[in-house]
């Protein structure tokens, strides 16, 4: 038989399915139902790892999640998932596992001489070891300590399975099928409760399928777990997920679920998600989520082969392997001695039973002297040897004062038990605050802080009969809170696996020398107890400073294996109790959980929507370039063979000006604002006087906050009396509107207004160009376009092509403009029959690009470029748009703070470069001086910077302090390459007065 | 994930489709040019950003659009209470006994 630990018969796996898959390269076989651990450790394996900062060979400590030693990688699909926990990998054909942490191999490895050096390493070596010299702490220290540290490599290619997403309700989440939660689930499903009922593991049962000898109802615990499990999945309000950690527990019983649905799978189908989340809302929660075994802290407890008891007892006999063939067990209380009489009813030789204490119950001693197996009394382990495997173990005899040696012990395996730890991760999540239970001798929940109860192991109530009561008492209760119903449900009896004695914190007694042994107390991050002192000699007093210095209780299992033992130790060297130290606080997650799961769908094309305009197809088929404005895409500039994007930015503007382009301009913000008080509400808003505007006119409208900054800015025009179509920037259409809403609703909820957002209503096409009426002419119905008719500044309806539509006469390049607004399923019409026709005119389609340079030749801002939120109307020259006479309107009172009124602020201006073809780069910073000293503060920042063909050179916008009185000076741009110098002017930079706005 | 009673709706809804706006029942002075430098200031920027119960503004953005307010327990992140906008402030200490009282009879 190719598997030697395997037993002849016994356990829940499938012995007829043979497997096969690769550790480290090695082909070795295991059956259905078995764990990466379970299949390594029938084929004799223990050695799975090194440790993290020692390089120490590391085996399998546990059988569940919390398993710090055994972290494998997996291949698959040509990348590898690292840091898995192999305890939890459930073995399927053709898995290939990898060991991490060692170089070249996991039997020879390099980085043991850490193990060597360890004096060097002591709890806080990097804040001692590595400050100087400066220079060595990125390119030496960080890269060394790196490559030694760690453990898994990362995946090399981007994540290609799909993660699914559920949001769930249900009256009670049930979290653990142990026991306790099968009796939670049982009682509350009775009452008709929609009840969930999950588990991280493979199978449902928790403890029950570890159990030997126990029975409930007469029947083994492992047959009574299955047949509860297909009564409760076979009713309509029970839902019942295995392979699913409930890894989160947030505000108001919001629990997170992780359920793992292909990995366990050789071939999944790709159409099913890897991992899906469960998003649960709970009326209630029982949290049965049990307890863990306490490693003992002895000298070299971390060789492979050392493991905790009952993880040795459910290698046995929920996966029918034997974890040695002559196996000793230390143990400080009652529920080890089991797990050496099931192994010995399996035929194991069991080297001895070392309990810590005086007197083990006598009922044990006579179970143990029936089998006739040795057992020490008042003896501890004081040490082991073997190098990658455990060959024996040193004895202690506790005496009067201190411990003398009993001799060595052969073994191949040693289980250690120190007692329990409940698991109350998640109750802590929840925010309740764990109290001390002398009884219990570890923390346990305290008052429930949101709508939940623990059952069972993890508050302390153990033995089998007893979870299984207060499982029922549980599920009654929630399920009576929740859905106010009881229901009357016979209560399973159960024989056998009762509560156990016994149980120590800290380290054990030993006649070693101290100062040269280890004793781990946080495998997974090499802490030993050693550390734990030291940590409190140097002056960590606090458990919260403690953890960090030394990172005990920081791994994977967040403490839940180590926190208690070094607690104990801290307390011991601080000299206080234990309660008085404190607990730390456990975080989401509780275990590792993937990124992929948290993001989900919303990746690649769903990871933020994609806004497109109605010319999108146009550009993409004239290969415009696009840029990305919020979650717009726009028209950048169209190239033409050969040009780069300042040769065709700068053959648009030139085309605009001589002829007429086309822009589009559908990302504009857009807000109908109606009612009786519409033209009220705008006075209140904006800075510009509104009541007087009449029907048929824009004006453009300047929006503050009420500290008096500029914030957006757009045209509105009036339809009618009691209708405006408001315009904003793009980028802020939904602020300004969530902005007009709070006023509205909270300030001035008496005035009569409706406003509504149009932005994804109207489809918008800008001409602009002397020719722009020539090309829209034909198109239009119902508009009188003269000059006198429709002048600059106004708005009409009418039709283009047939279809309604919003005429403004407006422009924002400084030319005759004419934009057109439709119903969005009419843009792609307009857009194509004015891409068209202006084609008659020889005229273009521009992009934002050349939309900037035009504006800027005109010295209009844009909102976000020439203002950062602390410019005012005064700063950016736009004074003229405030309506002095009105009494009040937002920013009007900020707009007379003291530091708004007062001299110095940085102003707006026009910058010529001396040299007309050096373009400045904006953001760069405004000096009086070519070479200011050190420390000199800018005077201020370019804003825009631009070639502009209407200029014929080079033109810019700064914001510089007092700059309108600096109208002719030299001021200097400092750069890396040598100051620029500039000469500060008006920021207008074409057609001054206007003229061809009004063609 | 929070869930938030909107008073308005009727229902409670996760906190994604609402939208914090700050403390509440601070309100715009009805003529600001007459306040003083120091009450401007303080309109625009002080707030009690206590720790414990603070009665706040939310909007239901993503549902009916309203802006109501909600007295939160900011230690907790517990929402004691929501009312609609224009209804008076309730009485904090009140609420703060009340909701005390609840968690002692757990």
């Amino acid at each position: 038989m190719s598997q030697p630990f395997r037993t002849e018969k016994g356990g829940r796996i499938d012995r007829a399915a043979e497997i096969s898959f690769t550790f480290d390269g090695e082909g070795m076989t295991g059956h259905g139902g078995d764990t990466l651990a379970s299949a390594l450790l029938a084929n004799g394996v223990h050695l799975v790892g090194r440790s993290f900062k020692y390089h120490r060979p590391r085996g399998i400590l546990t059988a569940g999640s919390e398993e710090p030693n055994a972290l494998v990688g997996i291949y698959r699909n040509g990348d590898q998932t690292p840091n898995l926990r192999a305890t939890q990998v459930e073995l399927y054909g053709g898995l290939e596992a990898i060991s991490q942490n060692r170089f070249p191999a996991l039997g020879l490895d390099v980085g043991a001489v850490n193990d060597l050096m360890s004096p060097f390493f002591p709890a806080g070596f990097y804040y001692k070891t590595f400050k100087w010299p400066k220079a060595f702490w990125d390119r030496v220290y960080e890269p060394v300590i790196r490559a030694a540290a760690g453990l898994g490599k990362p995946p090399k290619n981007p994540d290609h399975d799909r993660y699914g997403n559920l949001y769930a309700h249900c009256d009670v989440l049930v979290i653990g099928s142990g026991p306790a939660g099968l009796a939670a689930a049982l009682a509350a499903a009775e009452t008709g409760a929609r009840v969930i009922l999950c588990d991280e593991q493979a199978e449902l049962g928790g403890s029950l399928l570890s159990e030997g000898s126990a029975t409930i109802d007469g029947k083994l615990a492992p047959d009574w777990a299955g047949e509860t499990i297909a009564a409760l999945g076979a009713k309509d309000n029970v839902t019942l997920l295995a392979r699913t950690t409930a890894f989160g527990y947030f505000a108001q019983n919001f629990v997170a679920l992780a359920e793992r649905l292909t990995d366990h799978i050789s071939e999944p189908d790709p159409n099913v998600p890897r991992e899906r989340l469960w998003q649960v809302r709970a009326r209630e929660v029982v949290i049965a989520a049990g307890a863990l075994e306490r490693p003992m802290v002895f000298p070299e407890n971390d060789r492979p082969g050392i493991m905790l008891a009952d993880a040795g007892r459910t290698y046995l006999n929920r996966y029918g392997v034997k974890v040695g063939h002559k196996v000793l067990v230390a143990t400080a209380c009652d529920t080890a001695w089991q797990a050496a009489f099931d192994l010995a009813d399996h035929g194991v030789e069991i080297a001895a039973i070392a309990d810590m204490r005086p007197n083990p119950p006598d009922a044990l001693q006579a179970i143990a002297q029936a089998r006739g197996l040795r057992v020490e009394t008042g003896c501890v382990v004081t040490g082991t040897n073997g190098r990658k495997r455990v060959k024996s173990a040193l004895l202690g005899r506790i005496v009067e004062g201190g411990v003398t040696s009993a001799g060595d012990v052969a073994c191949d395996a040693l289980l250690m038990s120190g007692g329990w730890t409940p698991t109350v991760s998640l109750y802590s999540q929840s925010r309740g605050k764990v109290v001390w239970d002398e009884a219990v001798g570890a923390f346990v929940p305290g008052v429930s802080v949101q709508n939940e109860r623990s059952a069972g192991a993890c508050r302390g109530v153990y033995g089998l009969a007893a979870t299984l009561e207060d499982g029922y008492a549980a599920g009654e209760a929630a399920a009576k809170a929740a859905t106010g119903k009881t229901a009357a449900l016979a209560r399973a009896s159960s024989n056998g696996a009762d509560a156990g004695t016994g149980g120590v914190l800290g380290t054990l007694p030993h006649d070693r020398n101290a100062s040269k042994v280890k004793a781990f107390v946080d495998y997974q991050n090499d802490v030993t107890a050693k550390d734990v002192k030291l940590a409190v000699r140097e002056g960590m007093h606090s458990i919260e400073h403690i953890k960090r210095y030394t990172t005990t209780g920081m791994a994977t299992d967040q403490g839940r294996l180590s926190n208690l033992n070094a607690l104990q130790i801290a307390a011991d060297a601080l000299e206080k109790p234990l309660i008085d130290v404190g607990l730390t606080t456990f975080r989401q997650p509780y275990t590792p959980t993937t990124f992929g799961i948290f993001a989900n769908v919303s990746r690649g094309d769903f990871f933020d929507p994609v806004r497109k305009t109605p010319s999108h197809g146009f550009v993409e088929e004239k290969g415009g370039a696009f840029e990305d404005v919020g979650q717009w895409k726009r028209a950048w500039y169209f190239a033409e063979s050969g040009e780069d994007m300042h040769a065709a930015v700068a053959r648009e503007c030139e085309v605009v000006r001589k002829s007429v382009g086309l822009f589009d301009a559908s990302t504009l913000g857009k807000i109908e604002v109606v009612g009786p008080d519409a033209a009220e509400f705008l006075e209140r808003m904006y800075t510009n006087p509104w009541k007087k505007l009449a029907p048929g006119r824009c004006r453009y409208g300047l929006m503050l906050n009420d500290a008096g900054f500029i914030i957006d800015d757009g045209v509105i025009g009036r339809l009618a009396d009691d209708r405006f179509h408001v315009t904003t920037t793009t980028g802020g259409a939904a602020h300004v509107f969530a902005t007009m809403e709070d006023y509205l609703q909270t300030e001035w909820p008496d005035l009569d207004v409706w406003i509504t957002s149009t932005t994804e209503q109207y489809a918008v096409a800008a001409l602009q160009g002397p020719k722009a009426r020539e090309v829209i002419a034909p198109y239009i119905d119902g508009i009188d376009l003269s000059a006198e008719a429709f002048p600059h500044m106004s708005v009409a309806t009418g039709t283009f092509n047939g279809v309604p539509c919003r005429l403004f006469r407006i422009s924002f390049t400084g030319e005759l403009g004419f934009e057109v607004n439709v119903h969005r399923r009419h843009g792609k019409m307009v857009w194509d029959t004015l891409s068209t026709e202006i084609e008659k005119h020889d005229g273009v389609v521009y992009g934002t690009e050349t939309m900037h340079v035009l504006r800027a030749d005109k010295g209009y801002i844009i909102v976000g470029q020439e203002t950062d939120g602390t410019v005012t109307p005064d700063d950016a020259g736009l004074t003229w748009a405030i309506g002095k006479k009105k009494p009040d309107f937002v920013g009007k009172r900020g707009l007379a703070r003291p530091d708004l009124v007062a001299g110095g602020r940085k102003q707006l201006v026009g910058l010529l470069t001396k040299d007309p073809k050096i373009v400045l780069e904006e953001g760069a910073q405004v000096t009086k001086l070519a070479k200011p000293p050190a420390g000199t503060p800018a005077e201020g920042h370019v804003t825009s910077a631009y070639f502009s063909p209407a200029a014929g050179r080079s033109i810019a916008m700064a914001l510089v302090k007092d700059g309108r009185s600096l109208k002719g000076e030299t001021l200097n741009i400092p750069m890396p390459a040598g100051a620029i110098a500039v000469e500060v002017v008006d920021p207008v930079f074409y057609d001054k007065d206007g003229a061809r706005l009004n063609g | 994930m929070l869930l938030i009673h909107c008073p308005y709706c009727g229902v409670d809804r996760p906190e994604l489709e609402f939208r914090c706006g700050g403390e509440a029942h601070i309100a715009r002075p009805l003529h600001p040019s007459a306040t003083t430098d120091e009450e401007w200031e303080a309109f625009l920027y002080l707030r009690t950003n206590v720790k414990g119960i603070y009665a706040e503004r939310w909007r239901h953005i993503h549902g009916c659009g309203r802006f109501f307010n909600a007295v939160r327990d900011t230690v907790s992140d517990k929402f004691l209470t929501v009312y609609k906008a224009g209804e008076p402030k309730p009485d904090l200490d009140a609420l703060a006994r009340d909701a005390q009282k609840g968690e002692t009879g757990k």
